[in-house]
């Protein structure tokens, strides 16, 4: 294929690359002035308070940067493994409508018109431009998964008989899981909170809103996750010229995915009213369904680690750790991941075990918890793959791969400073969401404080880690030297049997997957609204 | 498809844990009844103020050693801020929201449930020792949420 054409066609995912980045650094500032807020460090200016700053992290940072990263390294993945002639209107279009829905909240968070923190619980009234714009910013992610779907449908014309590449069959699970999951949030946006918030409606009904936003929104997470492990399976391995443990295996990894991750988001309303109990039973057992592919997962890449040092005559553990690339950033940096999503893995059974998450809900040790797993496994891998993806995209040799280097240490250090510190202020007691956690202070806030100070240490190295990262992406943008690293993904061990073709029947997977998240919500649902529920009117209480 | 014998085995541990795992928790709900927090009852949050019990917040005794108390979670404030309780007690909490989402957090209690407008949330707790214990609202509510705790007196 002509140069010209893949030249052009990296535009868009690089397009999407540098706007998540540019989304992680804004993020950053906020997140390092927050951890000084709740240390008594810093105090928040009355013109541009915590609370505004919570919410601009949360968005920029758990909904901007990854999606915005998931949508160009799943676009770069297929366009790399379907190689042909293409259009790339559509992916542009998408592109543009997530920018403009992008900027769109972010001036509304920004301006003080939506302090409603990323999950926007109702009634809490924000200005309809943040509604609208955050609609926009997650249906632009369908136009995605319109472009994945054309390329499957291109490459069953052209090569029939043949499996997908692994890649895109991931990618497609990725973005059929998520498409399911928005529906979740694009019904509360257009049915309830956009008309509530433009005043056409007077009141609207907190439940329902609240489990529609549930059940987009551990799904959620779980797009994050389903990104990182594109990255563990087809990347990281050519990085110590190993293969992908088993073809079979990864895309059933992929497919318990997809029919598992929306059938669970009650674990998060565990402390609520007006849900029954078995419902939220029903909802911790799916969780830890969704739990197995993560084993497969741990599994397939330890494997994969081992049977490469093997070869290369490197047995026992010490040998497979020291045959490891470590001082190749891009395998640095999703390899420290891994080792984070250790404790983010055990911490989140807690976090779903029904009764046992009383102890933890709303505290710190939440918030502890999803930083050692979307701000560690997932975005430490993004950074790390980042290091690979954007020589790829750009064709310029990595800019300062030593400084690289140190960054992925860095981020990790802190990750574990910060985490830790968080966790431990939350079985402590310590609220999350909350500016000042000294309680005018009384005894019970003295032995969380030390903590809030652990936490803005690890904090401070976690900015310096982002400065890093925004520094080596910006020079490389501008190296002159040509990228030497190979532009590949792995491939899978020869196997003694061949994967089922029924693995690569989506259309089926997804119609499960549907059928999952209704037979999961469908009851819960039907309760909430035999209760009649009274509407609640809405507030700007910020 | 063929699967790795090794596989099998850590697959086998991962599932058996996990199984392990749901019978403590089942065990825990059935025989001693721990679940989480799931009142089911509805109040219109625009006439909480006028609607008995919650129009006279506090405390009441209801039967020997049984009490409830009925909490106003009303932004930036829980009323009333100062509950006082018997250790040793059946205390059970009903709380309620005229505005928007709180939280009515006791540290160092499993009373922890999320309050809802249009909605009663309720837990029971017996606080076995005398104290003071630190109620809080965990869930952000507006921009002076930080000030909205109060203080439960276990006599």
């Amino acid at each position: 294929m002509a140069l010209a054409q893949v030249e052009r066609e990296n535009r868009l995912p690089l397009a999407y690359v540098y706007t998540a980045t540019g989304a992680l650094v804004v993020g950053a500032i906020f997140g390092l002035l927050q951890s000084y807020s709740r240390a008594k460090a810093f105090v928040a200016p009355g013109w541009f308070d915590y609370y505004r700053m919570l919410t601009a992290h949360g968005v920029l940072m758990a909904i901007v940067f990854t999606t915005f990263f998931i949508c160009g390294l799943s676009l770069f993945m297929v366009y790399r493994a379907v190689p042909r002639e293409r259009s790339l209107r559509l992916g542009w279009s998408g592109f543009f409508v997530m920018l403009f829905g992008t900027l769109m909240a972010t001036w509304a968070i920004l301006s003080g018109n939506a302090s409603v923190l990323y999950t926007f619980y109702a009634p809490l009234k924000a200005h309809p431009a943040f509604y609208i714009g955050a609609t926009l910013l997650v249906v632009a992610t369908w136009f995605v998964l319109a472009e994945i779907l054309e390329n499957v449908v291109y490459f069953r014309r052209t090569q029939p008989g043949m499996k997908l590449p692994l890649v895109v069959h991931g990618a497609a699970c990725t973005f059929i899981m998520w498409t399911i999951a928005t529906i979740g949030v694009a019904i509360e946006m257009l049915f309830y909170l956009i008309p509530w918030s433009l005043n056409w409606v007077p009141t609207v009904d907190v439940m329902m809103t609240r489990m529609l936003f549930w059940y987009f929104g551990h799904p959620l997470v779980y797009f994050w996750i389903m990104g990182a492990y594109l990255i563990w399976y087809n990347v990281v391995p050519v990085f110590y010229g190993g293969k992908v443990f088993s073809d079979g295996l990864t895309r059933l990894a992929f497919l318990l995915l997809l029919i598992l991750s929306t059938p669970v988001g009650l674990h998060h309303e565990f402390m609520e009213p007006g849900i029954a109990a078995g419902w939220k039973w029903v909802h911790t057992m799916t969780t830890y369904g969704v739990v197995i592919p993560s084993i497969m997962t741990a599994f397939a890449i330890f494997a994969s680690f081992e049977m490469s040092a093997r070869a290369k005559g490197q047995p026992g553990f010490i040998g497979v750790i020291r045959s490891l690339p470590w001082s190749n950033p891009a395998f640095c940096g999703p390899a420290l991941a891994m080792v984070l999503f250790i404790f983010g893995g055990a911490g989140g059974i807690v976090n779903a075990s029904y009764s046992i998450d009383t102890l933890v809900h709303n505290t710190m040790w939440i918030v502890g918890h999803f930083h050692v797993t979307v701000g560690g496994p997932v975005a430490l891998t993004f950074v790390g793959a980042a290091y690979w993806l954007v020589p790829a995209l750009t064709g310029r040799k990595l800019w300062a791969p030593k400084l690289a280097l140190a960054q992925t240490w860095a981020w990790f250090i802190g990750m574990l400073v910060m985490s830790t510190a968080m966790h431990w202020a939350g079985i402590l007691g310590s609220p999350r969401r909350t500016d000042d956690v000294s309680y005018a202070g009384v005894a019970a806030a003295h032995a969380w404080m030390p903590e809030m100070i652990m936490a803005a240490v690890g904090g401070t190295i976690l900015f310096l880690s982002i400065l890093m990262f925004a520094t080596v992406a910006i020079g490389t943008r501008f190296s002159a030297q040509p990228n030497d690293q190979p532009v590949a993904f792995a491939e899978p061990e020869p196997e003694a049997m061949p994967t089922p073709p029924a693995f690569d029947r989506l259309s089926a997977w997804a119609g499960a997957a549907l059928v999952l998240a209704v037979l999961a919500y469908i009851g819960p649902v039907h309760e909430l609204i035999a209760m009649h529920p009274y509407g609640a009117p809405g507030l700007r209480t910020w | 498809m063929h699967i790795n014998r090794v596989e099998r085995i850590w697959m086998t541990f991962g599932i058996v844990a996990l199984v392990l795992f749901l019978g403590v928790l089942a065990t825990a709900a059935i025989s001693e009844g721990i679940i989480p927090p799931s009142h089911i009852q509805t109040i219109d949050p625009a006439k909480v103020a006028q609607t008995p019990p919650f129009d006279n917040p506090g405390v009441r005794k209801v039967g020997d050693k049984e009490y409830e108390v009925y909490v106003v979670a009303r932004y930036p404030a829980f009323r009333p801020p100062l509950i006082s309780v018997p250790a040793g007690a059946n205390v059970t909490f009903f709380v309620t929201s005229p505005d928007v989402v709180h939280g009515f957090f006791i540290t160092n209690t499993d009373v922890n449930m999320m309050v809802v407008p249009g909605w009663v949330s309720s837990a029971t707790h017996v606080f076995r020792t005398p104290g003071e214990h630190l109620l809080l609202c965990n869930e952000y509510c507006g921009r002076e949420h930080h000030y909205m705790y109060g203080t439960i007196e276990v006599q």
